[in-house]
Formats: structure tokens, C-alpha cells, sequence
């Protein structure tokens, strides 16, 4: 499978603090990824490296085969949508349109026109008098028009009321039926994400705490609860990703590809929103723990 | 044309309530051999779910010889959906009544029952796709 996005060791620093660090991932073709994290695990960060408005203090990036932001060419192959959706708000649709036009060489004008039409817009209108789902789908529709090759969407539904963030998915969704495109979406709410993305990296602690396939991530983890027993004693095989004890029953939240066969345990699947939040709770826990219980545990 | 809906507090993987959606319309007579699936176009722009979850749901109905895909032109229903014989179901019946009596006589109560039976599907399962 070929990879659009390659991270190796990226790092990114700001003063003493570490934004982003030892990022090591990559994003399949033809993907829609979910890039879900804390406030401040470093999402805006990698997505901002990827598209060279930041360069990486460690590591290194490779996006569709080069540098970001290496050359025109480079950029006009992929569609970047900035957090709250920015747009000009003195400048009207018909001037966001043109310079969409002038600015890339792909743009597809007839896919533009026919966005704005459906989404029943008056062009002569100014970007800052549009709601905040118009002006989502106006910044989608400059995005998209670019006909890039992959997409990167920071936070795109965060600002949004649910029937604008619902229609600014379906439209998403559409484009990614008749093209093919990767596309990124980073969200602190997974609920936004569950429903359009088939593949999902957790960011936390500015480091990729999981990554993969969510049909894979989904038959690879599962609750399981019986009575109470120490972690040591699973097979090797089920790693621990979380667990809770009373003084008679044990929970975990395992990771393994093998079937469970001990009878005593009650078995139920996990949701993407389980996955989530224990890996970010893990993330957190280990970030918390003083130093010498951490070298206890590797 | 039948329309997908999702429910998504029952905790059923969305492709497969939209197999089940399939298999009920089937069942209800709402769909019938000749009769098209809506496109995945249509339903991922109904549904905002990802297309691949579409896909997925039509090759599993593909694969159990209920519709095909007609390339450029859409989904189709070529058959109903095969009952089971009678006979068969009458004989796992009465297999499963036995074992429910012998697991009853070995001490198991309802709750103990239906967690072998929840585990031993799910390793077939397991074992099934690995």
C-alpha cells in the first residue's frame, strides 16, 4: 500500500516545550483518516508541518513522495482547511472563486459553481456575513476545487451545529465516492469522526499512541471482565491497554489477535470511542507517573 | 428503492445494519429480484458515513449471491433471500434443547449459558477470519 504521508522521528519545539515529538507514522492512499488527540497533543502542529507552514525542529516528513511545500506543484496536489475555516470576510463568494481560479492551475471552476448552487449561496455575498456551516462549506468547496490529491481538514466540524457539521460530512463523503482522495481529519470529539473514518491515529502527549485500519482495531481489542486477577497472569499474547480492579472483579481493555478461550471471562467488542479514550487515558497516566515508577515498568 | 437508516446507539457495525436492512426488505418483500440498491453515492450523501462502509455491505450481500453490481449502472437484487429448510431448523432445534437440558443438569444457569454461547461465537468468529 503506498503512503500520501510519512513520518519519521518528527519533532516540533517551540521554546523549552515540545509540540510534537518522536511522530513516527504514515497514512495510506485513499484513506479517510482520523486524527484524534486532547487539546495541545500536537494535531494542528503535524497538520501544519505537512503542509510546510511549519518546518520540523527533528525528523523528517515526506508528503505524496516530497518536502511540504518543496515547490507549486507540491502544494497544488493538496487541500488544506485551517481550523475555524478561514476565509476573506470582505471579499464575496465570486472573489474567493476567482482567486481560487488564479491560484491553482487544476481548479475546477464547474465544480465550484455547481458547489455553490447546491448549497443555495448568493454569490455576490461576503465571506463574513456567511453562518459558520456556509462559511465550513465555502472553505471546503475552495479546497476541494483544487482537485487535490489529499486533504487535510484541522478540526473541521468542531465550530459547527450538528445539522452544518452533518452536511459538511455528506459532502465530504460524497467527493470521497467519486474521487480519490485521502483525506485527514483531526477532532478532539470522536463522535464527529466514527461514522466517516476507516482509518484512525491517536495523538496524545504530542506522540501517536495508536494507529490503524479501524475494521483491525476494532477485532483486535475487547473488554473483558471476571473475577478479579492481576494483570501478570493474561497470556502473553493479550496486552493490557487498561484496566480496573474492585476486590472481587477485574476489567481490562486487551489488545490481542488470538481468540479468548478462558471461560471465566465476560466478553463484549469495544467502539472507536472506547479505543480512544483508553489510549489517551494511557497516554496521560504515563505522562503523570514520576520517574521511577516508570523505569519500573519498561 | 429502500432507503438505509442508521441507529447508532445499538452498537451493530454500520455495514452490517446495512446488510441487515437488506436482508429485512428481502424478507418483507419490500425488495424483490430486478429491484436497485440505492447507489453508495446516494447513501454516503444521506448518511454521511464513509463510501468503503457501502462497499463493504454490497460485496457481503454480493458474496452471498443476493444482489449484483452491474458496472456504471448500479446494485441489483437477483434473488430473494433463501429460507431455510424446516427440516434443518427443526433438527438444530432439537440439538440445542438437548444441550440446553445436559447444561442445565451439569448446574449452568441462563447467564452461564449465554456467555459459552457468546464466547464460542465470537471465536469461531475470531478464527474464522484470521
Amino acid at each position: 500500500m503506498t503512503n500520501v504521508l510519512k513520518t519519521n522521528e518528527l519533532g516540533k519545539q517551540y521554546g523549552h516545550k515540545w509540540a510534537l515529538r518522536h511522530c513516527t507514522l504514515s497514512i495510506p492512499k485513499s484513506k479517510v483518516v482520523g486524527l484524534v488527540g486532547p487539546n495541545g497533543a500536537g494535531k494542528t502542529t503535524l497538520l501544519q508541518l505537512a503542509v510546510g507552514l511549519l518546518s520540523p525542529t527533528t525528523g523528517t516528513i515526506d508528503v505524496l513522495g516530497g518536502r511540504p511545500a518543496e515547490n507549486p506543484s507540491q502544494l497544488g496536489r493538496i487541500g488544506f482547511v485551517a481550523q475555524d475555516t478561514p476565509t476573506y470576510a470582505r471579499l464575496s463568494i465570486v472573489k474567493h472563486l476567482q482567486m481560487g481560479a488564479w491560484l491553482n492551475p487544476n481548479w475546477d471552476s464547474k465544480f465550484a459553481d455547481q458547489r455553490i448552487d447546491d448549497l443555495g449561496l448568493d454569490r455576490r455575498q461576503r465571506a463574513g456575513s456567511l453562518s459558520g456551516g456556509q462559511r465550513a462549506q465555502l472553505a471546503l468547496t475552495l479546497a476541494l476545487a483544487k482537485r487535490p490529491e489529499l486533504l487535510l481538514l484541522d478540526e473541521p466540524v468542531a465550530s459547527l451545529d450538528p445539522l452544518a457539521s452533518r452536511e459538511f460530512l455528506q459532502t465530504l463523503m460524497e467527493v470521497v465516492e467519486e474521487r480519490d482522495v485521502t483525506v485527514v481529519l483531526s477532532s478532539h470529539l470522536v463522535a464527529d469522526l466514527e461514522r466517516v473514518c476507516d482509518y484512525l491515529i491517536v495523538l496524545a502527549a504530542s506522540k501517536v499512541q495508536l494507529s490503524g485500519d479501524v475494521e483491525n482495531l476494532l477485532e483486535s481489542h475487547w473488554r473483558i471482565s471476571g473475577p478479579r486477577r492481576d494483570a501478570r497472569d493474561l497470556p502473553s499474547n493479550q496486552h493490557v491497554i487498561e484496566e480496573s480492579h474492585t476486590d472481587k472483579q477485574s476489567t481490562f481493555l486487551i489488545r490481542t489477535t488470538q481468540p479468548i478461550h478462558d471461560p471465566a471471562w465476560k466478553i463484549a467488542a469495544v467502539t472507536v470511542d472506547d479505543l480512544v479514550l483508553a489510549y489517551m487515558k494511557n497516554a496521560r497516566d504515563v505522562e503523570h507517573q514520576p520517574l521511577s515508577t516508570l523505569r519500573e515498568v519498561s | 428503492m429502500i432507503e438505509f437508516q442508521l441507529d447508532s446507539t445499538s452498537g451493530v457495525a454500520t455495514y452490517l445494519q446495512l446488510v441487515q436492512q437488506v436482508h429485512q426488505a428481502l424478507q418483507l418483500g419490500l425488495l424483490e429480484p430486478g429491484d436497485q440498491l440505492p447507489t453508495a453515492l446516494q447513501t454516503v450523501a444521506k448518511l454521511a458515513i464513509n463510501p468503503n462502509t457501502v462497499h463493504k455491505a454490497y460485496r457481503d450481500l454480493e458474496r452471498e449471491g443476493l444482489v449484483k453490481a452491474r458496472p456504471g449502472q448500479g446494485t441489483f437484487v437477483v434473488k430473494s433471500l433463501p429460507r431455510t429448510d424446516p427440516a434443518t431448523q427443526t433438527r438444530f432445534l432439537n440439538s440445542m434443547i438437548k444441550w440446553l437440558r445436559d447444561a442445565s443438569a451439569a448446574g449452568l444457569g441462563p447467564d452461564d449459558i449465554e456467555a459459552i454461547y457468546r464466547t464460542a461465537e465470537r471465536n469461531m468468529f475470531v478464527e474464522g477470519v484470521a
